[in-house]
């Protein structure tokens, strides 16, 4: 795979930008290699800041179609921050700003003419911490069709298949009306993941979805994860490299200050990263 | 080293340092902490003291229990007579209580939609900016405005300006919602900021928008919260005399009030009305009577809070 990597520190940050950009318009999408179609989600030249502090650098990537690409970096290092960047959920922190340019399928999502909330019908998300609603299974999962409008259609039909493809319908069937708090933790993690599906969003965004969750659960959601890349994009923000490397095709490290240090294959991150930095990072050495 | 110098060593030790070597875990002085701990209590007694004392007082006059011949004072006859101001056995507390009833009725009615309106608009849409800070200050302010003052302001404002008529149910109505208004703001506030983020996050991040996640998430989850502080609220509105007082409640009321522009009484403003009699059966008898039926109806109305908000808490 001879995907394009980006790699930016300070020093070199102002060389790369023009080669990055002219890249972007020289080559089209085709020529990026056969087996990676299009990038879902490129990023270019991304600032996000949180009032006067600056929690992302320069950020310059592309996230490729039905894959998991794994944002990995230590406490800090704004990962979480550029996951929420891309489906808008920073616009929700009243002193965050955002610079640069977000493309999601070539449109930039921070145009004036995008809106947050139609976006995020097309980007799904789940959350550190199971957050389902205080609502029975079948609606917690039926809600993001209904406040989509999108529940005029068969919506038994489409509440099952959202929670067969989170692996958790055998956990459940029968009791659809018991509240989805009553779940064990990592239950109500596929139950979220199951509400962020079922609207069937073009990607999926995970913001260390298994932190919370003990070992049998965290590898069920692993599973999940790999699995919903057959259908979805996903991009998952983990503390855990080992995990990272077990899920994901792609892999982004961020280290201190906001910055990308490395973006590539995840083979190659975990085997031969580049930067003397990332090794570090990767063994344990710091971070 | 043999084991014999070894036991040796020891019990030379043992001996020689017995009271300097061992760590000492004497009787700490406790003096001040026991003194403490009954000066506390005693203060936590005062209130309970207090309200038990104020409770028998009443229970024995409205009960007569000290007087069995004529019957104690709240009877059937007393809760549904229209009051008397020359014969206390006649005296009776209905278009009070009617009175007091309608007014909460009308009151609920009139801050419910207004106080969640405005605690939604604070916590949920207001960014926080000089001019959320300013009407915040200023709800935490009128709260503590004194409720006479609540009652001047609907003199001048219901029934001299807009001409409503003194003493009628509307102009009471509109002065007492405006006395507990900030009470019902500031507890739906902070209801609603007891949804925890994460579940406005959830909302969010599946392309909600705004008011559909502040009535899907943030309200369904507040209400038990919003409910319990609305009704406490009222609690404190059926007590209030002073700004019926200023409003010119009339001090006679014998029938039950049929529409909005009718002349009220209340329970608190009858009572203070018999307490100016000369006659001792008025001031104890009747009084005590009026005073037990208004706390009960109070603490019934508390504890149809309390039910609400078990209800929902176990709920979820």
């Amino acid at each position: 795979m001879t995907q394009r990597t980006t790699t930016q520190t300070p020093t070199d940050r102002t060389d790369d930008r023009p080669t990055n950009e002219q890249a972007t318009d020289a080559e089209p999408a085709t020529d990026r290699s056969g087996s990676v179609a299009d990038p879902v989600i490129e990023s270019r030249d991304l600032d996000v800041y949180y009032g006067d502090d600056q929690a992302l650098q320069n950020i310059s990537f592309e996230i490729p179609e039905q894959q998991v690409t794994a944002l990995i970096g230590p406490s800090g290092c704004g990962k979480s921050t550029f996951l929420r960047s891309i489906n808008r959920m920073n616009d929700l922190i009243d002193v965050a700003r955002v610079e640069g340019d977000l493309f999601f399928r070539g449109k930039n999502v921070y145009d004036d003419d995008v809106d947050p909330v139609a976006l995020r019908r097309k980007i799904g998300m789940v959350f550190q911490k199971p957050n389902p609603f205080p609502k029975s299974i079948y609606d917690n999962v039926a809600y993001g069709l209904r406040v989509q409008g999108e529940d005029d259609g068969d919506l038994d039909e489409q509440v099952h298949t959202a929670l067969e493809r989170a692996a958790l319908l055998d956990e459940v069937e029968g009791q659809l009306d018991t509240s989805g708090l009553e779940l064990s933790g990592g239950q109500q993690q596929r139950l979220c993941i199951a509400r962020a599906i079922a609207p069937d969003p073009e990607v999926i965004l995970m913001d260390e979805p298994a932190s919370a969750l003990d070992p049998v659960a965290t590898s069920k959601i692993e599973d999940l994860v790999e699995e919903l890349a057959e259908e979805y994009t996903v991009v998952i923000v983990t503390h855990n490299m080992q995990q990272a490397a077990r899920i994901s095709d792609k892999t982004a490290v961020f280290l201190t200050g906001g910055r990308l240090v490395e973006f590539d294959d995840t083979d190659k991150i975990f085997e031969n990263p580049e930067h003397d930095r990332v090794e570090d990072y990767i063994t344990g050495k710091f971070g | 080293m043999s084991s014999e110098t070894d036991s040796t060593t020891k019990t030379d030790l043992t001996d020689a340092s017995e009271s300097s070597r061992q760590p000492s875990f004497e009787q700490v002085s406790r003096t001040k902490d026991v003194a403490f701990r009954w000066l506390t209590l005693a203060a936590a007694l005062v209130g309970i003291v207090a309200l038990a004392a104020l409770l028998l007082n009443v229970l024995v006059d409205a009960l007569a229990i000290f007087d069995p011949a004529n019957g104690p004072w709240v009877d059937w006859q007393f809760l549904t007579n229209p009051p008397s101001f020359s014969n206390p056995y006649d005296a009776g507390f209905f278009p009070a209580i009617v009175g007091s009833i309608a007014l909460m009725i009308l009151i609920a009615l009139i801050t419910f939609p207004l106080g969640v309106g405005a605690a939604i608009y604070l916590e949920e849409y207001a960014s926080d900016g000089p001019l959320t800070r300013f009407i915040q200050l200023n709800i935490a302010n009128l709260a503590g405005v004194p409720s006479v003052v609540y009652g001047l302001l609907g003199l001048g404002l219901f029934v001299g300006l807009l001409n409503i008529g003194f003493g009628t149910l509307l102009v009471a109505g509109f002065t007492v919602s405006l006395l507990i208004l900030p009470i019902v703001i500031i507890s739906a506030q902070e209801a609603i900021r007891s949804v925890p983020d994460s579940q406005r996050q959830a909302s969010y991040g599946m392309g909600a928008t705004k008011w559909q996640t502040i009535r899907n998430v943030v309200l369904p989850r507040a209400m038990p919260g919003i409910l319990t502080g609305t009704i406490l609220a009222l609690g404190r509105a059926i007590g209030e005399t002073a700004p019926l007082i200023m409003i010119g409640a009339p001090t006679a009321v014998f029938g039950v009030p049929n529409s909005l522009f009718s002349k009220i009484s209340a329970m608190p403003m009858q009572i203070y009305t018999w307490a100016d009699l000369p006659e001792t059966e008025f001031q104890y008898g009747v009084v005590a009577a009026g005073v037990v039926t208004l706390l009960v109806i109070l603490l019934s109305i508390n504890s149809i809070a309390i039910v609400i908000r078990n209800r929902y808490q176990t709920q979820e």
